[in-house]
């Protein structure tokens, strides 16, 4: 879990470059493409196309070269003598039957690959839907009141460094039942980073802002939504999406020990079962399904906070 | 005799004990309706302090702010501010910015059409009724200036206050928008405030220019009364003898009498 605090901290840094990184890579494509466009009439001349072409392949290029690198390595390692993990080739012939039908049922835990991961991801939403307005709400109380921020402050400190998987015994004490005690856990891992950023960002409001509701004269309620949260979005925003990373962390172990349909009891099966080739496919997914949580929190959080970053 | 807007033996200490630095002393003004009012001062001389406790964003130490013969010692609508950095809520469009403030002061005693129609008659006075759905990272410093007058004076307050409304513009933005504004108060009447460190801004503009002596403790120094005719022309004005007068009034006083302390001490 102290790798998680690092992360925290390194991750709330690169939140707010990323997406300027992004659109300093993007963004000459787009502005190219217009004039054409524009032009209307006039037909796109063969030089933009072939410019476009180059765009998108200085930004496609890179990764699938690395990436056919990387896979080519692995292959030659795991086909040497003695080699106990299994190729990327053999992997996809293990699996073809998961790969090819991830949506089939055959009662109990032999269900397709999407059930599995669908699983996992409806226990993610409901912890860190929970996690999102419990931490919004406690980050703003500890972002504007100091009484309130010296009382729980040392609290939270403490109790977001115990690993996630150690909450799930007591949570099974306390629900009796595994799939709440996997939520409980998904949602104390998440709230952490969605308090400390949501609290930091209030912190952060620029008097400027505060003035302008003064002169207004702003109800709290007003103040609440038209100058706060805007103005705490793009920290708000950092935490949701550290939390959404953590939240899919800890689901895996998570699932590991209360067993059921999820992805992390997939792998533990898979492990019992000596079918290393179905673990290979299911950290893919795992991956590929953090990632694109990780971007959509992302997106969504440009989205709403478009504007506020310049001012 | 009672003024429109009186500035009543305001002190302003800020801090408690040893670490106390008085920043205000004694300061006493009187405001006509309809007067264009600059305070200017070297920076630290605590002007933009008094503009903060007549909008009630600071509260006195002593002494009271008295406006249309009510004490007030909170913010309010009735005295609006254009802040030095246009302080525009960058997540809401021009319109919306104004519209805020707008809806805001208006809520029940102008209907919501109206009340849009308001909006976009101050944003047209300002000349930005062409930019009314841009957020205010995709426009100039001197237009999110406008909208932040724009903002202000929607709101029909009895005092307008500028806090050095021109001073993180350039040159020639800054003088257009001193013309905009010269031209908006003499049609609308406005009592005004504004602080400022600019010597031609103040004689161009301003009815009276009360000039502030060096802090700590600061207190009026001098007041004098520009007694030129409105409107004022800025390419008359500068072969104009009496401007040039009163120019060298100000200067006089900001350079000879309360020289900058710290150029004093380079």
């Amino acid at each position: 879990m102290m790798s998680a605090i690092i992360d925290r901290t390194m991750t709330f840094g690169a939140g707010r470059e990323r997406p300027a990184v992004r659109e300093t890579s993007t963004a000459p494509v787009a502005r190219q493409t217009a004039p054409p466009a524009r032009s209307g009439a006039v037909p796109a001349d063969p030089g933009v196309w072939s410019r476009r072409l180059r765009n998108a392949a200085t930004v496609v290029l890179p990764p699938v070269i690395v990436t056919a690198f990387f896979l080519l390595i692995w292959e030659m390692l795991s086909s040497s003598q003695g080699a106990v993990l299994p190729a990327p080739s053999q992997v996809v012939t293990d699996t073809w039957e998961l790969i090819v039908n991830p949506f089939y049922d055959h009662g109990g835990n032999d269900v397709g690959m999407a059930w599995q991961l669908l699983a996992s991801l409806e226990r993610v939403a409901y912890g860190y839907a929970l996690a999102v307005v419990a931490g919004i709400g406690l980050g703003v109380l500890v972002g504007q009141s100091t009484w309130a921020m010296r009382g729980l402050d040392p609290l939270f400190q403490v109790l977001r460094t115990v690993p996630p998987l150690a909450w799930l015994p007591i949570s099974l004490a306390a629900f009796q039942a595994s799939n709440p005690s996997a939520i409980f856990v998904i949602f104390i891992t998440a709230i952490w980073p969605i308090i400390i950023n949501t609290s930091v960002g209030i912190r952060n409001i620029s008097q400027d802002y505060v003035n302008v509701a003064r002169v207004l004269r702003l109800n709290g309620y007003e103040y609440f939504t038209k100058i706060m949260l805007p103005a705490a979005a793009p920290y708000v925003f950092s935490g949701l999406r550290i939390g959404i990373g953590l939240a899919w962390l800890a689901i895996v172990a998570a699932e590991m020990l209360i067993g059921g349909v999820g992805i992390g009891f997939f792998i533990w099966d898979a492990w019992n079962a000596s079918m290393l080739s179905d673990i290979v496919l299911a950290l893919v997914y795992v991956g590929l399904v953090g990632f694109f949580l990780d971007r959509l929190v992302a997106i969504v959080g440009n989205w709403v906070t478009r504007g506020t970053q310049a001012g | 005799m009672t003024s429109y807007l009186s500035i009543e033996h305001v002190h302003k200490t800020f801090g408690e004990g040893p670490t106390a630095t008085e920043v205000l002393r004694d300061v006493d003004l009187h405001v006509e309706r309809g007067e264009f009012l600059s305070i200017i001062g070297h920076s630290g001389c605590g002007k933009s302090t008094v503009l903060n406790i007549v909008a009630g964003l600071l509260e006195t130490s002593t002494g009271a702010v008295i406006l249309d013969g009510k004490e007030v010692s909170k913010p309010g609508p009735d005295r609006s501010v254009v802040f030095q950095n246009h302080s525009l809520l960058p997540w809401l469009t021009v319109r919306d910015n104004v519209a805020l403030a707008v809806d805001k002061t208006f809520k029940g005693k102008k209907s919501a059409a109206e009340r849009r129609e308001w909006v976009n008659a101050t944003l047209d006075m300002v000349g930005m009724g062409h930019a009314l759905d841009k957020r205010p990272d995709e426009i100039s410093g001197g237009m999110k200036q406008r909208v932040g007058i724009a903002r202000a004076l929607a709101m029909e307050p009895k005092v307008l206050l500028m806090d050095e409304p021109f001073g993180a513009l350039d040159a020639l933005t800054r003088a257009h928008l001193q013309d905009e504004v010269m031209r908006i108060q003499s049609d609308l009447g406005n009592t005004v405030l504004m602080v400022t460190h600019d010597v031609d801004e103040a004689v161009l503009l301003s009815d009276r220019i009360v000039m502030m002596t060096n802090g700590p403790a600061a207190t009026i120094g001098e007041i004098l009364e520009i007694d030129l005719p409105k409107p004022r022309e800025r390419l008359a004005m500068a072969d104009n003898a009496e401007y040039n007068h009163y120019r060298a009034e100000v200067l006089r006083f900001l350079h000879e009498r309360h020289k900058n302390p710290e150029s004093e001490a380079a």
